[in-house]
């Protein structure tokens, strides 16, 4: 079993900003422990020359030309946001990331 | 830090082995934005090149700009990268209101370009060799403006305006191996390497490479080992620095502060700092995140990016001259001096010097204007010669205004300033402000002969052989016509006046 700790699980839970009980913090470390002891046995089983997927098809290079297509009015692009000022989405100010 | 905690520059030096590494993002000038057909243009009003790609709306997706791809291999060959068979997008995941997507569609494990080199010279003619690790696309974040607290920034702000404008512009980010063994001249060549870029990406024709518009943005690692010590000592990366002159006055400050802590035992932690050009100095940022803290994967929506051979050498073949070619071939079209080019390909200024001669300017006037006049503009503005507002072709104009004599050099200078204004062109603004040299003989003789009204000892001392005499006269009616009169044509009317 892998070594999802406690402290681990708070740390991913504040990368992803979501708020976690204790109870679910040992919950999240046990499904965890099991997801990469999972993912573990896949690595075991392909051996190192198999390239990784990240596309169920094989296909590769799909470009869009560099044409310019209509873009949203700004009215549109705010519509859904649930502040807005001066033309602008409104966030609360995050401190520490900038 | 206070200044007088830092260590002195020469006595870091003396104790400690400077390694830097250098990350520059440069954006690129297509049409459109990496993934979505929204326009990618600079001062646009707000959110309004904008579409559910670039704002992560459920249900859309990305599609890979062709232009930017190849705009990214030329910049991968131009710095002698190899070229990845096989490049994937992938996913770097973190929260913060600059992407919407909540996370940065960038390339991880498999960039497009790794492993070059690029040969960069500093002012005093060193050249280093700087290893380039990769370069890889990735997409622009988006602008936030902090509003409320007192000075504008982060700390005590209220709440943040967010502009998507420039979500999804596509960038290629350059990164270097640790650079070892520049010495004293570490801040130097770190300027110079960000120079270079610039030049290449400007030649390249893939990127405005205008640093005050952000085109081109340098972030600086700085980790300092005592001399003889393998292991690095523990990296800063300090962020903003966006002028060539921040760059180097950033990693001095660095350098001056790492050796003050170390010195007294200080460890230096691992984080990014802020750059305050007004201050000349870092502040502390937010801890260095862990790769591993951005949980990257690859980018399922969008397919691997496999450019074939032929388009790679077909691009290969489109590439501009080397730059070192190019200095070589240009130096000697100019006939330029070592030292008076080596000023010029310090400025960074061999495409302005060559767009002013193409449009018709000698080659010295071209260089005189460039180096003299209006890199002492820039440097009045602390800006960077080559973002001042003005083409090559009006410097043509200007200075062929004055071969012509149709303006002094002082009339020169004075039309300058109203150009860079944006009055137009030189001849423009000589027609609008009638700042044409006086040489009509009738305006001439008038101002002289007020002048000799005041000094009427002057026409005596000149037929005595005193020519200096002549300067007082001249002076005075440069002085009342307001510095336009042809100074030349004064004295030959003076010395005709004298002779009579």
């Amino acid at each position: 079993m892998s070594e999802i700790t406690p402290d681990l699980v708070r740390h991913l839970a504040n990368l992803a900003r979501i708020d976690v009980t204790d109870q679910e913090v040992d919950l999240f470390a046990g499904q965890l422990g099991l997801i990469v002891d999972s993912m573990a046995a896949i690595k075991e089983a392909v051996a190192g020359d198999v390239p990784a997927t990240s596309h169920p098809i094989p296909m590769a290079n799909v470009y869009r030309e560099d044409v310019v297509e209509p873009s949203l009015t700004q009215a549109q692009a705010l519509s859904a946001a649930p502040d807005s000022a001066d033309g602008r989405f409104r966030v609360h100010a995050i401190l520490d990331e900038e | 830090m206070a200044k007088d905690e830092l260590m002195n520059y020469e006595k870091a030096l003396e104790q400690f082995e400077v390694v830097i590494g250098l990350e520059v993002h440069v954006e690129l000038n297509t049409n459109t934005k990496m993934f979505c057909g929204c326009r990618n243009e600079f001062g646009d009003e707000p959110n309004t090149n904008v579409c559910p790609i670039c704002i992560g709306l459920p249900g859309s997706l990305p599609a890979v700009n062709k232009r930017a791809v190849e705009s990214s291999i030329k910049i991968g060959l131009a710095l002698g990268c190899e070229i990845a068979p096989n490049g994937r997008f992938a996913r770097k995941n973190y929260f913060y209101p600059d992407l919407a997507k909540n996370f940065q569609t960038s390339q991880y494990d498999e960039p497009i370009a790794f492993e070059g080199l690029l040969q960069v010279e500093v002012p005093s003619g060193n050249s280093f060799t700087v290893q380039i690790e990769r370069a890889h696309m990735e997409e622009d974040a988006g602008k936030l403006t902090h509003v409320g607290g007192s000075t504008g920034r982060i700390q005590g702000a209220e709440y943040s305006l967010v502009d998507y404008n420039r979500a999804g512009v596509p960038l290629v980010e350059i990164v270097t191996k640790p650079v070892y063994g520049a010495g004293a001249e570490a801040p130097e060549l770190a300027a110079a390497y960000v120079r270079s870029i610039r030049e290449i990406v400007k030649g390249l024709g893939v990127s405005d490479a205008k640093m005050e518009r952000g085109n081109v943005r340098c972030d600086a690692n700085v980790s300092l080992r005592p001399h003889g010590q393998e292991k690095l000592g523990t990296r800063t990366e300090t962020k903003n620095v966006n002028s060539l002159r921040s760059i180097e006055r950033a990693v001095r400050y660095e350098i001056q502060r790492q050796a003050a802590l170390l010195a007294k035992g200080t460890a230096i932690i691992q984080e990014t700092r802020h750059w305050h050009e007004d201050k000349g100095a870092t502040s502390s940022g937010r801890p260095k995140s862990d790769a591993d803290d951005y949980r990257y994967f690859p980018e399922p929506d969008l397919v691997p990016v496999q450019p074939s051979k032929e388009w790679i050498e077909e691009l290969r073949a489109g590439l501009p001259e080397k730059p070192a070619d190019r200095r070589k071939r240009v130096q000697a079209e100019w006939g330029f001096a070592d030292l008076e080019f080596r000023d010029v390909v310090n400025a960074g200024l061999m495409d302005q010097i060559e767009e002013t001669v193409a449009a018709g300017a000698k080659p010295q006037a071209a260089r005189k204007w460039w180096t003299g006049e209006l890199a002492r503009i820039a440097n009045s503005q602390e800006k960077d010669v080559i973002d001042l507002e003005i083409s090559g072709a009006y410097v043509a104009e200007l200075a062929n205004l004055v071969e012509a004599g149709k303006i002094n050099d002082r009339l020169a200078r004075e039309v300058l300033t109203f150009v860079l204004d944006g009055e137009g062109s030189p001849a423009e603004v000589v027609a609008k402000r009638g700042l044409e040299v006086v040489s009509d003989d009738g305006a001439l003789i008038a101002a002289i002969e007020a002048a000799l009204a005041k000094q009427p000892d002057v026409l005596d001392a000149i037929r005595e052989g005193r020519m200096q005499a002549a300067g007082a006269v001249i002076g005075a009616v440069m002085q009342a016509m307001k510095g336009s009169a042809d100074a030349g044509r004064v004295r030959e009317l003076l010395i005709e006046m004298a002779n009579k």
